[in-house]
């Protein structure tokens, strides 16, 4: 069981997560990337947090959508989150009033629903994706290395990377090409299997085939060609895409060859025919060919569709397909959320359970005070009481109370249901005088 | 005098006695070989049935485990059934074929196994689902269509004649599997060339993939069907010293074999290649089908079973 210091502070040991950034839904990339953390930056400025007695245990998480700061408050009081935001705008140089209503403020089950949420990828910019649950494992990662995380926060890290995995392989919130250049290539794909081995063709160039061509090279496309009108341009490509540059004149001769074209000609209107389309798959001997046509006016006629074992998506099929998925995405958030809630309710049931232990040790020192000053006080009223006799009494009341202590202790320690019992635990220590501080007490 | 006879009637009377225990054993043997088998059955069909559950899940959810869990238990529902068939082969003491239960029983256990060959070998899940469907459909129509009582024994036939059956029955479930991966290829490349992309459509397997495991299966069942044919030829030709080259069952059955060839030989083909060369695996089915029911029932004399 983890010991929390902030027992020692307040003699409440109520734990408390705090969190304070901001986002893409509150602050333009503007404010954004004035608020950013290197890693080296964020692993520094969680230590600084620590130092400075701010937070217990700190982690900050930092991708180009986010800044935000994750920690267990040493004291158990409102000023936490302001102390963060004024250490956020210090550590950056930037005055308070710019990050004005820019940026939110959580605490408990609040802020641990915010780190699942975000894990699972339901706060991103584009629902669902994947790499904000890499970003938020290497920044914690990088926190625990450097020893600024603790119990509460490695379980709650632990749990949102945990909800993060459930929440994309038990639902189809992650699934399916979000992007008209990966919906090319996943299409691709329910053609050809495996990509590796298989060849591409790009005709022209624009900012999408460039995205297809990287999502290909991803997938282990083997031969890669570039044809363009101007073969400088073609070279230029080819170096940049890792292929290999052809005459705009062998056009004909190289279309027989790729599973794959990727036509992105601007401006121009059709390069290829259906009659040319036709003969490349009779020089293929019939083998399918995959083309998308990203030119606005289209590059491929569109009769060419029709052809046996040619598969052909245009700029439009694509954008609808991504349409279709990104609705798909959003059909599945409530059994997200679900996942999240389920991972919420545990995360509160571990914190539960640590507050119920933590009070009856708050019980023991309660009593142990008062036995010892009632010992004190009565004691030097009977003269005639021996040293064995002192020692027995002090026994006796020791004794009495581990037995007084000893059910509700093991009660709390089994009962699932004593731990949920939050507030039921608050009344206690208000009804004991435990959530006085303990300086107060002493007062 | 008296004594002698006293003799011989306990005589007749202990060996009476004793042939009744004996009856009895064997009646409680039987008995307890026919609870087996339906114990056995019901269990292949729970964990085909959990199987199917696994991989219908994994069509949804792709995760390595779940996929991992779906072959296991087919592979046990695979065992299972194995062990069902013994008994059953046991408690009626004949091959499982003898009878419609046995024969459509055994074709759904080569199914089962062909289908777990095929998907260690292409490493590819996506089908399971629709094949343990497929088997479970099959086993519930058995139990509703064929009567599962003992048929008379039949006539000593030999292994020979034992493998030549099997190796067609085998033949005949690498063909269905063909089916339903050609039936999975038309529906991807209508639903690829419609550009109206469901759901499942980014969970099924890429057409290649498809293609290939159908090849596969023609491949197992054309190996299963030759060697079933020169083997009942053997086995014909030992029996009676020549060939019933006339009987439909024979002619129907060496149609079959020259169609899947020439679909083998048409799939690799210009204009056959594809979705073309997916009809027609799904029609020569259709003759299989007709082959093991229609001519099997009806018009041929020497191959009728049952």
């Amino acid at each position: 069981m983890p010991t929390l210091t902030n027992t020692k502070r307040t003699g409440a040991a109520k734990i408390d997560v705090a969190l304070i950034g901001c986002s893409h839904h509150t602050a333009p990339v503007e404010i954004r990337e004035r608020v950013t953390f290197s890693p080296e930056q964020a692993v520094a400025a969680a230590e600084e947090l620590r130092k400075r007695g701010i937070l217990e245990e700190a982690v900050v998480l930092s991708t180009c959508n986010r800044s935000e700061l994750y920690g267990v408050p040493t004291e158990r009081d409102n000023s936490v989150a302001e102390a963060m935001e004024i250490f956020l705008t210090s550590f950056h140089g930037v005055p308070r009033a710019d990050l004005n209503g820019r940026l939110y403020r959580w605490n408990g089950p609040d802020a641990v629903r915010h780190l699942f949420r975000v894990a699972s990828g339901l706060d991103s910019m584009m629902l669902g994706e994947a790499e904000i649950l890499g970003q938020l494992r290497t920044a914690y990662t990088q926190a625990l290395d450097h020893g600024s995380t603790g119990p509460v926060l490695n379980r709650m890290f632990q749990g949102a990377i945990e909800v993060g995995k459930r929440v994309r392989s038990e639902t189809e919130v992650g699934a399916r090409p979000m992007s008209v250049a990966l919906a090319g290539v996943k299409l691709a794909e329910r053609v050809f299997g495996n990509l590796k081995g298989h060849s591409a063709l790009i005709l022209g160039a624009g900012a999408v085939a460039e995205q297809v061509v990287e999502n290909l090279r991803n997938r282990g496309i083997g031969r890669l060609r570039v044809v363009n009108r101007s073969l400088d341009h073609a070279e230029e490509l080819a170096r940049k895409m890792g292929g290999e540059a052809i005459e705009w004149s062998s056009l004909e001769r190289v279309l027989g060859v790729p599973d794959i074209v990727i036509a992105s000609v601007g401006g121009t209107g059709a390069v290829l025919t259906r009659a040319l389309l036709e003969r490349a798959i009779s020089a293929r001997e019939g083998r399918p060919m995959f083309v998308v046509d990203l030119g606005v006016p289209r590059n491929i006629t569109d009769d060419a569709a029709g052809l046996y074992n040619l598969y052909l998506y245009n700029i439009d099929d694509l954008g609808e397909i991504v349409e279709q998925n990104k609705k798909a995405r959003e059909a599945e958030v409530p059994r997200a959320e679900a996942i999240v809630a389920e991972h919420i309710a545990k995360f509160e049931s571990w914190r539960a359970a640590l507050e119920a232990g933590s009070i009856v040790d708050d019980l023991r020192d309660s009593f142990h005070k008062h036995r010892e000053m009632l010992i004190r006080e009565k004691l030097a009223e009977m003269n005639d009481v021996s040293p064995e006799e002192r020692a027995r009494i002090a026994h006796i009341t020791e004794e009495l109370i581990e037995r007084v202590l000893e059910q509700p202790s093991q009660k709390l320690r089994r009962s699932r249901e004593m731990r949920g019992h939050l507030a039921g635990l608050d009344a206690l220590r208000h009804l004991f005088g435990l959530d006085a501080p303990k300086d107060e007490g002493k007062d | 005098m008296v004594q002698d006879v006293r003799a011989r009637i306990g005589a007749i009377i202990a060996v009476h006695l004793g042939t009744e225990a004996e009856t009895e054993r064997r009646e409680k043997r039987r008995y307890k070989r026919e609870m087996t088998h339906y114990y056995l059955g019901y269990l292949s069909l729970a964990l085909y049935i959990a199987s199917f559950l696994c991989y219908a899940r994994y069509l949804y959810v792709p995760d390595l485990w779940l996929g991992r869990m779906a072959t296991f238990l087919l592979a046990g529902g695979i065992v299972m059934h194995y062990f069902a068939l013994l008994e059953r082969s046991r408690w009626i003491h004949t091959v499982p074929y003898n009878d419609l239960y046995g024969s459509m029983s055994l074709f759904a256990w080569l199914l089962g196994i062909t289908y777990l060959g095929l998907e260690l070998f292409h490493r590819q899940r996506s089908v399971g689902a629709f094949v343990t469907l497929l088997l479970i459909v099959w086993i519930v129509l058995l139990s509703v269509l064929a009567p599962n009582e003992a048929p008379p024994p039949p006539p000593a036939r030999g292994p020979l004649f034992a493998f030549h059956v099997t190796l067609e029955t085998w033949a005949y479930a690498a063909f269905a599997l063909s089916f339903v991966l050609s039936l999975i290829y038309l529906g991807q490349d209508r639903v690829l060339r419609s550009r109206k992309l469901a759901a499942p459509f980014w969970r099924f397997p890429a057409l290649d993939v498809l293609d290939r495991m159908a090849r596969s299966s023609v491949y197992v069942g054309l190996v299963a069907l030759i060697t079933g044919i020169i083997l009942g030829f053997v086995w014909e030709h030992r029996l009676s010293g020549g060939f019933s080259w006339g009987d439909p069952k024979v002619v129907i059955t060496l149609a079959i074999l020259a169609a899947y060839v020439a679909y083998l030989r048409l799939s690799r083909s210009t204009a056959w290649r594809g979705a073309r060369a997916a009809k027609l695996c799904a029609f020569n089915f259709v003759v299989v089908l007709f082959s093991y029911t229609f001519v099997n029932l009806y018009l041929t004399r020497f191959h009728r079973f049952f």
